[in-house]
């Protein structure tokens, strides 16, 4: 299994000027109309310690409440469905849509669904499958993965989705106006409503003192997909649980002040339970999530609301690009669940990271994610999935620096130049500082000798 | 009160006007400090490349070079992150305890326990961007951060402050990670160095002459990338201002 | 074992030690529930306001505001429109409806957001599938805060609530704020006591 190579994939989007600059300003906006939201609320920081103990509390509970929530769910006439991994889900939601003859199923965003690859598998089994979400309709379109959790295609230019369209549903190539194409895809989309069998949303919360289902968008897709067709498949991560509704006070509050820095989305919807006529299944998904919360370190991934702040925040992420992590997940948070589910392929992702911390003081969740970083470094050490380049420096390194000797041979100056720079300190990759940095002349003396000389008395010779 | 003078390996290979500045400033305090000789490093760049194992015997040093002092004082801020928060590769014996319970950073040492209320020799005629490593920042908690809803301090400003004839010139995205990141800065190279020009670039638009930090490692990386722009920024240690360097 | 089972079983192995459930506060010490506030916000998410009519006739009020809409659908009583939502068999039907009528059980200040549920469309669909929304609101309906929102038993007893804050919005394309994405183009709230 090839290990996913960020640096390399994020040269690739550095190199595109117009795409990386409007990329990292965009996700700075964000973040910065967050920090408006945040500033605004005087109880900001202590909503986000509530919202952190609730779900810490949930996790810790997690299998009474899931019992509660498929209790009160079927209770209301929902089916409930349990799937163990991302295969079975598949196959439960293809059963369910085969079961009611369904051709044609409409769609709003769900993370879950690209984490378990369902789309191709229904495809290949004769469904058409409709994103109606705008950024996942491009994403779907441009046959791309989504590149961010809450605007999907935010790589993209209008340019580039003028381009998708233009090849695809049939808009005029040379009109890259917005108000145009996304026009286009409103009117293109519109019909696969009106005539889909079903409809699928994710959850961005499951309430277990109710069963309700609580999705929030700002498009009114997941409401268009849910009111018009007469089965609704629910897709949830077991995670997505929380106790009560009062504690959506809290989780609403706090979600799009995060993401996109508005008080709230345009539509907060709570299924509780199906129309007459109509049928209503929910599928609780582990794949992985269980022994996530097994992990010491890491469980505390699990809090995440899938806001999006830590990616609009990170650095990195904004000079990189969604598509450089090679996975569902990307930025801050993906760096810490990707290793759940592919160790070797993506052990560089932890080290895409400068550890700067802005990710955890932005998480609503208050998920300590810099540091979960941090430990999934020494998981990858001592699991010897470190490149062996790195392997090797760091012994050496570990070896000089434990020796006051070795340390002072090494740091030494015998004159200037790149020659004499300390190995350790530039890890035979000198090439790659000296890209696009000067390299820092070595002094005349190092501090020790300038103490020896200086401070400390000279014994006479006896 | 005994001062054990920590020099990171970095400042005792490339800048030794760093840790020179450093203890000549705590010396003008009337401060007792000493320079163990047998030090060398601390061990991050080992422990946060997941090389827990590889830093074992570089901390064990650490603490045997620095267990007798009151206070261990170094110009570091993602070193002493590193040796109050993560010096765990050894056995956390009431020794260990003690020196990483008691490492500080020069600014949060002159700022909360000698308490300084002036530099009276001290004098900067330049305008500066403040640069805050983002260990010293929220690592060290030694300012407010623009991500949490807190009220407004700054130690570093605190004591910059009292610099005659400094100015302050404010860039666009004050508490953004430049990029250096340790080995980061040659793994990463291309987010790396995007970040260090976004950086530079935006305190020179802010009209910086100078770019002060607690934090060379930053500075050897922003310095690098200004220099490659032919950007006309000066970069110097917030010790060597306190200190009394005219520029 | 069956998949629940098993779900559930390395659950309750993985499960970390238990810890308290906080206490939610209401933080609506000196919060307003005016319909000055809740107007401000409303406007702010890219809804509309307009006072009601001073002659009381809502219908006329309405074909003021959409003189170009050929198909009207009120589900509230003090608007007629001319597709009687009583009429309508299947959501699809709603289609081709220009513009809806509905009202809102009650308003956030906070935010600016309308709580609907089935009681309130008669169809769920007229939320989404017509072009433009009206929404009445009684002044006296209108809560501090989300917080207080959530105490509503509505959460309990409708199958369907959602809060509604403006027209359906995307900013998808370039960070461009377009109103009209997949649902209603735009939202106008008349106040209306009930």
């Amino acid at each position: 299994m090839k290990r996913i190579d960020h640096a390399e994939a994020s040269s690739k989007f550095i190199r595109a000027k117009d795409h990386v600059e409007f990329h990292d300003r965009r996700l700075w906006d964000l973040r910065q109309k967050r920090d408006r939201e945040s500033e605004h609320l005087a109880e900001w920081e202590e909503l986000r310690s509530l919202a952190s103990a609730i779900k810490e509390h949930t996790l810790a509970n997690l299998a009474g409440y899931l019992e509660e929530f498929e209790r009160n769910a079927i209770k209301n006439g929902a089916h409930v469905h349990w799937a163990r991994d991302a295969a079975e889900h598949n196959q439960v939601v293809f059963d369910i849509l085969s079961s009611h003859g369904v051709g044609t199923l409409v769609k709003s965003k769900s993370m879950l669904t690209d984490e378990c690859d369902m789309r191709p598998f229904l495809e290949q089994r004769g469904i058409e499958v409709m994103e109606t979400d705008l950024g996942e309709r491009i994403q779907q379109l441009d046959d791309e993965p989504p590149s961010h959790i809450v605007v999907p295609a935010v790589h993209k230019l209008k340019t580039d989705v003028a381009r998708v369209f233009a090849g695809t549903i049939g808009t005029d190539p040379k009109n890259s106006d917005i108000h145009y194409l996304a026009e286009s895809q409103r009117q293109h989309t519109r019909p696969y409503f009106l005539r889909a069998e079903a409809g699928m949303t994710g959850a961005n919360f499951a309430v277990a003192e109710t069963g309700s289902v609580v999705v929030c968008t700002n498009e009114g897709n997941a409401d268009l997909s849910v009111n018009l067709p007469k089965l609704y498949i629910a897709s949830i991560g077991i995670e997505k649980i929380i106790p009560r509704i009062e504690h959506l006070g809290v989780f609403v509050r706090m979600l799009s002040r995060s993401a996109l820095g508005s008080p709230i989305t345009q539509l907060t919807s709570h299924f509780r339970a199906p129309r007459d006529g109509t049928e209503m299944h929910i599928v609780l998904v582990d794949n992985g999530r269980a022994e996530r919360l097994g992990m010491a370190d890491f469980w505390y991934s699990l809090k995440c609301i899938r806001c999006g702040a830590c990616m609009n925040t990170c650095p990195v992420y904004r000079r990189s690009g969604g598509l450089s992590y090679g996975a569902t997940y990307s930025g801050p948070i993906g760096v810490i669940i990707d290793p759940t589910f592919n160790l070797r392929k993506y052990s560089m992702l932890p080290f895409a990271s400068t550890l700067n911390g802005s990710c955890t003081s932005v998480c609503p969740v208050k998920i300590n994610i810099h540091e979960q970083i941090y430990k999934w470094r020494q998981v990858i050490s001592e699991r010897n999935q470190l490149p062996m380049v790195k392997k090797e420096a760091m012994q050496i390194a570990g070896k000089v620096l434990a020796s006051p000797k070795l340390y002072r041979a090494a740091v030494g100056t015998a004159g200037t130049g790149l020659e004499h720079l300390p190995r350790f300190m530039l890890y035979n990759r000198l090439n790659a500082w000296g890209r696009q940095r000067e390299v820092p002349e070595a002094p005349q003396f190092t501090f020790r000798e300038w103490y020896l000389k200086n401070r400390v008395k000279k014994r006479a010779k006896p | 009160m005994t001062v054990g003078l920590f020099i990171p390996c970095y400042v005792d290979a490339f800048f030794p006007e760093v840790g020179i500045a450093t203890l000549e400033l705590l010396e003008r305090f009337g401060i007792d400090v000493a320079y163990p000789l047998d030090q060398t490093c601390c061990g991050q760049p080992m422990a946060n490349s997941g090389c827990h194992d590889d830093a074992a015997a570089t901390e064990r040093l650490f603490v045997k070079n620095f267990a007798e002092f009151d206070h261990v004082v170094g110009p570091s801020g993602s070193c002493v992150h590193h040796i109050r928060e993560h010096l765990t590769a050894i056995a956390q014996t009431p020794q260990v305890k003690k020196v990483r319970a008691t490492t500080y950073e020069l600014v949060e040492f002159l700022h909360d326990v000698v308490k300084v209320q002036d530099f009276p020799w001290a004098e900067f005629r330049h305008t500066v961007g403040l640069h805050n490593g983002c260990s010293t920042l929220r690592g060290l908690r030694e300012a407010k951060t623009s991500e949490i809803n807190e009220p407004d301090f700054s130690k570093p400003m605190d004591l910059l402050s009292k610099v005659k004839g400094i100015q302050f010139a404010k860039p666009e995205r004050p508490d953004e990670c430049c990029g250096f990141g340790g080995t980061f800065s040659v793994y990463e190279e291309p987010v790396s160095a995007r970040m260090g020009y976004d950086k530079v670039k935006d305190h020179h638009r802010a009209g910086a002459e100078y770019i002060v930090s607690a934090d060379m490692s930053c500075m050897m990386h922003q310095r690098g990338c200004a220099e490659r722009l032919g950007l006309p920024i000066k970069f110097i240690h917030i010790a060597q201002v306190l200190n009394g360097a005219r520029e | 074992m069956n998949s629940r089972d098993e779900i559930l079983t390395r659950i309750r192995k993985a499960q970390p030690a238990s810890r308290p459930l906080p206490e939610i506060p209401t933080f609506d010490r000196g919060s307003s529930t005016s319909i000055e506030t809740f107007k401000a916000a409303l406007l702010r998410m890219g809804g509309r306001f307009v006072d009601a009519p001073t002659d009381g006739n809502l219908d006329a009020q309405i074909r003021g505001l959409f003189p170009d809409a050929k198909v009207i659908c009120s589900a509230v009583p003090e608007v007629k429109g001319n597709r009687p939502i009583e009429r309508v068999r299947t959501p699809q039907e709603l289609a081709d409806v220009d513009v809806g009528i509905v009202r809102a059980l009650f308003g956030v200040a906070e935010t600016g957001s309308l709580w609907l549920s089935e009681a309130q469309f008669k169809i769920d669909a007229i939320g989404f599938l017509v072009q433009h929304l009206v929404v009445l609101l009684d002044p006296d309906a209108i809560v501090a805060n989300l917080h207080q929102a959530y105490r509503h038993e509505g959460f309990f007893t409708a199958r369907y609530a959602v809060f509604m804050t403006g027209p359906s919005a995307t900013a998808d394309i370039e960070g461009v704020l377009i109103h009209g994405a997949q649902g209603i183009r735009t939202m106008t709230v008349i106040p209306a006591r009930l």
